[in-house]
């Protein structure tokens, strides 16, 4: 069995060495404006954090693919180019993408660039990823998590290039790249501004009987007992009441992670040729425990050994996890 | 001084929600004969389940319009998952007499440069990417809901010297998301295998409330939209001043031939903006109007 490359992620030049540093094939990161999708304040590189982290990853023998996964609105491309030109002078090995123009931009003006279709571009049928393939010569695509593991066996038979999938991390229940609900709320976008239920505009309110309500803008996303745990107030991971549905529920998923491990073999066998862990926002600790266990879990199963995985439960959001859409279809 | 023709064209979009064919049949009939309407997009966009119900009716109706001097455009759907989703693609753009609007990418391999639309659910935010689909057969952009004013307006220059032509959505609750799981199919205690069509039970989609009772979210299967209904009546000078030359109305279940009426007599500045905002206030609509977005702001907000 072939071994697939391990993706990590790496929110900080800390984050990038440590992942490295436990076994990372390729770490993804990105820059410190919107020109990515996990742009949040603390995260990210500045150019010259990028360049040392470019050399220090390529002395290990490990890739950095720069995330450039957002959509630059009209009139402000001139960010995304710049921040391509400079991933170009610094070596990074691919770009994931998600917008067509920016695509066009790497594939016309470098055309020995790799190119990722990331999972924003939301290329979840063969005849999508077949275009990207032919127009921009995208050699990999992040494919959306809302596929089971039969279905990505099938689609693998039928692209022309190599296939990555999420296994471990935050679950989004959006299609990425097709969510405009934090912008709704917040006026910040996810697909122009890379944010998603910003910080800044999150309150957490107790009454005087120890509830507590959390909330994004003007909206209530959950209410909270005192014998309760609160969650971070992400929109598709609230509460909310629907007359067709008793009392308060989540509408669209609990707050939960995604946990693959149990389906490693599988996606192996179903010609995965990248497993991404998310969770560039993730501290050093978190990034260090995971990658770890997931390489020597990798390991164990390219050499035909039981991966052990039991101890990455304690690592999920709210220590519930989930296969989501992998395992089947009834997710949906 | 040069005669300046209005070339605005009012267009209907998409029926989004699950209605009983015959419902539709009954909407499209008066649409063919009483509405402003100029050009009108038919096909089930959100959910391939859906389909069947109305297959058997769509040359009929096309043709009902079309005789009621209605240009129609075919909408594909939004997510190509399945075989048979994918089938529904590939046979949808082998359609000859008839423009297609595309939403998802798979419709763009499967028309290989042939003349198309860009639906509002395909992301097209910028001009590159306009001039890219451009230069493989697009002729109209309907723009997503989300992007401000400013950006538009530069889409816009770009439009006039590609030669094509720009949409903007300018009534309606607006389209905030897409899944692969059935939320409508959940709040029954269903998967969307067996979701018996419920969707049907709401047809301008199921109200979602926050826990305190503030009125928030639209549900219509696979998609979220907006509580709010989209009203850029007070924008259309504005609009069309930068080259936006179709205005899509989303339909909902209010009355559309007042609705397009309203709007048809705002583009021809046969109404002022203001008597034509009491008029359409006095439709009952079931929620308050927004137009954050077209000002950068959150798309819930209402800008006077």
């Amino acid at each position: 069995m072939t071994s697939p490359e391990l993706v990590c992620p790496a929110g900080t030049p800390a984050a990038l060495r440590t992942a490295v540093d436990a076994g990372a094939d390729a770490v993804y990161c990105g820059f410190q404006n919107a020109t990515n999708a996990r742009n949040f304040p603390g995260l990210n590189f500045t150019v010259p954090e990028l360049e040392r982290s470019v050399a220090y990853a390529h002395a290990k023998g490990t890739k950095v693919l720069l995330a450039m996964n957002t959509y630059p609105p009209a009139g402000k491309q001139a960010l995304w180019k710049d921040a391509i030109d400079t991933g170009i002078r610094l070596g990074v090995d691919a770009f994931i993408v998600a917008d067509i123009g920016v695509a066009h931009y790497i594939a016309t003006t470098y055309p020995d660039a790799r190119l990722h279709l990331s999972v924003q571009a939301a290329a979840s049928n063969p005849e999508s990823i077949r275009y990207y393939c032919q127009e921009f010569g995208v050699k990999r695509v992040v494919l959306p998590r809302i596929l089971t593991v039969p279905e990505i066996r099938n689609l693998a038979a039928e692209v022309p290039c190599e296939i990555e999938t999420f296994i471990f991390g935050n679950h989004g229940l959006m299609v990425e790249g097709r969510c405009s609900l934090t912008n709704y709320i917040t006026g910040l976008s996810t697909n122009l501004d890379g944010v998603c239920s910003p910080a800044a505009q999150v309150e957490y309110k107790r009454d005087n009987a120890g509830n507590l309500t959390t909330q994004l803008g003007e909206f209530t996303i959950d209410c909270f007992g005192c014998d309760e745990t609160a969650g971070y107030p992400t929109i598709c991971k609230g509460r909310y009441t629907t007359p067709a549905h008793d009392g308060g529920y989540y509408a669209f998923e609990e707050p939960i992670s995604l946990n693959l491990s149990s389906l490693l073999p599988d996606l192996i066998g179903a010609g995965v040729h990248a497993l991404k862990i998310e969770g560039r926002q993730r501290s050093r600790a978190y990034v260090k425990k995971v990658v770890s266990s997931f390489r020597k879990a990798v390991d164990d199963i390219s050499s035909g050994r039981t991966a052990q995985l039991a101890d990455l439960l304690a690592l999920t959001e709210g220590q519930k996890e989930t296969q989501g859409a992998f395992k089947s279809k009834t997710w949906r | 001084m040069a005669v300046k023709i209005d070339m605005t064209k009012l267009t209907l979009g998409p029926i989004l929600f699950h209605w009983p064919a015959q419902q539709k049949i009954d909407f499209y009939a008066r649409i063919a004969d009483e509405a402003a309407i100029d050009t009108v997009y038919l096909g089930e966009v959100i959910c391939s389940k859906r389909s069947p119900f109305f297959d058997k009716h769509y040359a009929d109706v096309t043709e009902r319009l079309e005789r009621g001097g209605k240009t129609v455009v075919f909408s594909t759907l939004a997510e190509v998952m399945l075989k048979r989703e994918r089938n529904m693609m590939a046979g949808f753009c082998e359609e000859e007499d008839h423009l297609i609007e595309v939403n998802d990418t798979a419709g763009l391999f499967h028309l290989n440069g042939r003349p198309h639309m860009i639906g509002p659910l395909m992301n097209v935010y910028n001009e590159d990417t306009m001039r890219y689909l451009a230069s493989k057969g697009a002729t109209r952009f309907c723009l997503p809901p989300e992007l401000p004013g400013p950006s538009v307006a530069v889409l816009c220059e770009h439009a006039k010297e590609l030669g094509v032509s720009i949409e903007v959505q300018v009534f309606g609750r607006t389209s905030l998301a897409l899944s692969a799981r059935c939320y409508h199919a959940r709040a029954h205690g269903r998967i969307k295998d067996n979701c018996q069509f419920v969707c049907e039970e709401d047809p301008d989609g199921m109200p979602l409330d926050t826990l305190t009772g503030q009125r928030f979210l639209a549900i219509n299967g696979i998609q979220t939209l907006s509580h709010t209904y989209l009203n850029l009546l007070p924008e259309l000078d504005a609009l069309k001043s930068m080259g936006v030359d179709h205005f899509r109305l989303v339909p909902h279940t209010q009355d559309m031939v007042a609705v397009a009426q309203i709007y048809r007599d705002t583009l021809d500045v046969k109404t002022s903006a203001d008597e034509a905002e009491s008029k359409l206030a006095s439709l009952d609509i079931p929620a308050p109007f927004a137009n954050g977005f077209w000002h950068g702001l959150a798309g819930h907000q209402r800008v006077q």
